[in-house]
């Protein structure tokens, strides 16, 4: 016997508006994509300063996600299972810096934690630590950039948990913290991994903070989307070859997640 | 004893009072409406619940007391539980599950993972090892807790609804398993359900509560020839009457008045088995002593036999073959006549327990 679905006809102003959505998120990427110069991709992505961007950008976003994962889940797990006063301020708090335009975040950052900052100086004057100017003044703008992904990915998913999993683990003579590494961790693994996706993509795609804060030298600040920026001013056949390599990754992230792991949380 | 529990506990306006004691070896089954605090019960026993008063104690060691501040956390208590729904850790396999509790109490992963094994074996799930919790049936699911929850030693089993999420037709062949399994458990158990077949079935005692209060106790025996309210009766399927007995008559609330085989004085409670109550259309001639003329509320039939809930003045249920009600011509709001005779009515003292 034939199957019989209802076929489901939007109504057509509904589609022309959904249309114009999809011409209007496409063009651009076409844009990039016809504007390429296919013959020189290979030598402008293999130049000294593309090859720099390209491994700054992996390392810093890796360790901006690496961090906020040990960050960020204790906290997730804070505000969602326990109650205090001020939980709120502090979850708008952890939240800020995705509203935030990344530049103020990035004067910010360095009003804390530059050379005249509050923690910065006493960190420079008696261990000789900087920030600004360094790697390590890219991977803290990118992680306080893109934490707030994790952590509220990680919050939501740990309140939708039933809870009576891990009343059951401690029944079964399970502590608090083996609690949280074996059952309640890998019950929303799923969305752990989501997170972490989401996070390291948010890092990697992270501009405004770390040119503020961090600065822009080839090889210890500049990474793939100040990178770009750059060549934008001087040739662009190379700022396009760099932002294909940033779209490309973007898509790999994409495809393997819609399979594996986004299926995983909406079945 | 092995078990003393003194619960005084107040969820938000919920407020639970009893007494529990079970001794060991022993099997309780805490029957109550939805609501009355038979999950709340458990999970106090368990540690879930702190008390805000009275005191638990476990073969005399003090788990619970608020007075004198001790509070033994639930990871720390001999106490095993199968929940609703059983609450396998879907991440884990079966053999994973069973050997979650003894790797928690320090047991090395190796040993762990052989108790699992001989938990399983035992409960003949040996072959289900490595599926996963939704790969197993809700029979199995129900094993596989029990397993969890015995492999860690309990002196204290504690188990909630656990034939609920059971379909009907395994029902049988699983509670006959549960009581085997239970049988050969050492400690106390105590065991909430909604179920009178379950508590027949597995338990010794019935433990009934209502509103958070212990409204009766005692075997199936006792507590089904002496229901003390509306819902230890509904329970058992029987009418349970209230009123004042003077000689051999007692006096409803109403003002009805039914003739007992008396005499008796005071407050009494009256029972009435629904297949006593005899159906007429016309008023009956000859022995019965009550008659009375009412009209049919509701007919449910149960295969060959059918319930009758008669209105006013008596609101009881009386219980007739289905074919008597094709005969008779029963249908809701149907005039009818009922009759008892006087010896077929149970009568008991209201006043005391």
């Amino acid at each position: 016997m034939a199957t019989r679905t209802r076929s489901l006809r939007p109504p057509l102003l509904v589609m022309i508006f959904a249309t114009v959505t999809v011409v209007f998120l496409a063009i651009p990427l076409i844009g990039l994509l016809t504007k390429a110069s296919w013959s020189t991709l290979w030598s402008d992505l293999t130049n000294p300063v593309a090859v720099d961007a390209l491994k700054l950008s992996l390392i810093c976003s890796l360790w901006a996600t690496g961090l906020s994962l040990v960050l960020g889940v204790p906290l997730a797990w804070v505000l969602a299972r326990t109650d205090f006063p001020g939980r709120n301020l502090i979850r708008a708090l952890t939240v800020l810096p995705m509203v935030l335009p990344p530049v103020v975040g990035g004067v910010a950052l360095l009003l804390a934690f530059g050379r005249d900052g509050i923690l910065g100086r006493p960190l420079y004057d008696w261990f000789g630590v900087q920030f600004t100017f360094s790697t390590a003044g890219a991977v803290l703008a990118e992680t306080f950039v893109a934490m707030p992904f994790l952590i509220i990915t990680v919050e939501a998913a740990l309140r939708s948990m039933d809870t009576r999993y891990e009343e059951a683990a401690a029944n079964l003579g399970a502590g608090r913290w083996t609690t949280f590494r074996r059952v309640s961790l890998p019950m929303i693994a799923p969305s752990l991994v989501a997170g972490t996706a989401l996070t390291w993509a948010r890092a990697l795609g992270e501009f405004g903070a770390t040119i503020t804060f961090a600065g822009d030298i080839q090889g210890r600040t500049q990474t793939l989307p100040l990178a770009v920026y750059l060549a934008l001013q001087e040739n662009e056949h190379v700022a396009v070859a760099l932002s294909l390599a940033l779209l490309a990754i973007s898509i790999v992230v994409l495809v393997s997640l819609r399979g594996r792991w986004l299926g995983a949380i909406n079945p | 004893m092995s078990l003393s529990g003194d619960v005084e506990v107040t969820v938000g306006t919920f407020e639970q009072r009893l007494r529990l004691d079970v001794a060991d070896g022993e099997v309780v089954a805490v029957l109550g409406p939805n609501g009355s605090g038979k999950t709340t019960l458990l999970r106090t026993l368990a540690g879930l619940q702190p008390l805000s008063g009275g005191r638990i104690e476990l073969d005399g060691v003090v788990l619970d007391d608020p007075v004198a501040k001790v509070l033994v956390p639930p990871e720390r208590r001999p106490c095993g539980m199968v929940f609703q729904d059983y609450l396998l850790f879907p991440h884990l396999t079966a053999v994973a599950n069973v050997a979650f509790g003894p790797r928690s109490r320090g047991v090395a992963k190796a040993d762990a993972m052989r108790t699992a094994v001989e938990w399983l074996d035992r409960m003949g799930l040996a072959d289900k090892a490595e599926a996963k919790p939704r790969q197993l049936s809700g029979g199995e699911a129900q094993r596989v807790a029990l397993a969890r929850a015995l492999a860690t030693d309990p002196r204290l089993l504690l188990l909630d609804e656990p034939m609920a999420a059971l379909d009907a037709g395994i029902r049988g062949s699983v509670r006959h398993q549960l009581r085997h399994d239970l049988r050969a458990f050492l400690g106390s158990c105590v065991m909430v359900t909604h179920d009178p077949l379950d508590a027949a079935a597995i338990a010794d005692r019935l433990f009934i509560i209502e509103a958070g209060r212990l409204v009766q106790q005692g075997t199936l025996q006792e507590v089904t020839s002496r229901p003390r309210t509306e819902y230890v009766a509904q329970l058992m399927g029987l009418n349970l009457l209230r009123g004042r007995a003077d000689g051999a008559s007692l006096v409803l609330a109403d003002g009805t008045t039914l003739e007992t085989a008396g005499p008796f004085a005071g407050e009494m409670f009256a029972v009435i088995a629904p297949r006593d109550i005899a159906l007429y259309l016309d008023p009956p001639a000859g022995s019965p002593r009550n008659t009375w003329s009412t009209e049919v509320a509701e007919v449910h039939l149960l295969g060959d036999r059918a319930r009758v809930l008669l209105g006013a003045p008596i609101r009881v249920t009386a219980e007739i073959t289905a074919v008597a009600i094709a005969e008779l011509g029963l249908t809701e709001g149907a005039p009818v006549w009922a009759s008892v005779k006087a010896t077929q009515i149970d009568v008991y003292r209201a006043d005391d327990h």
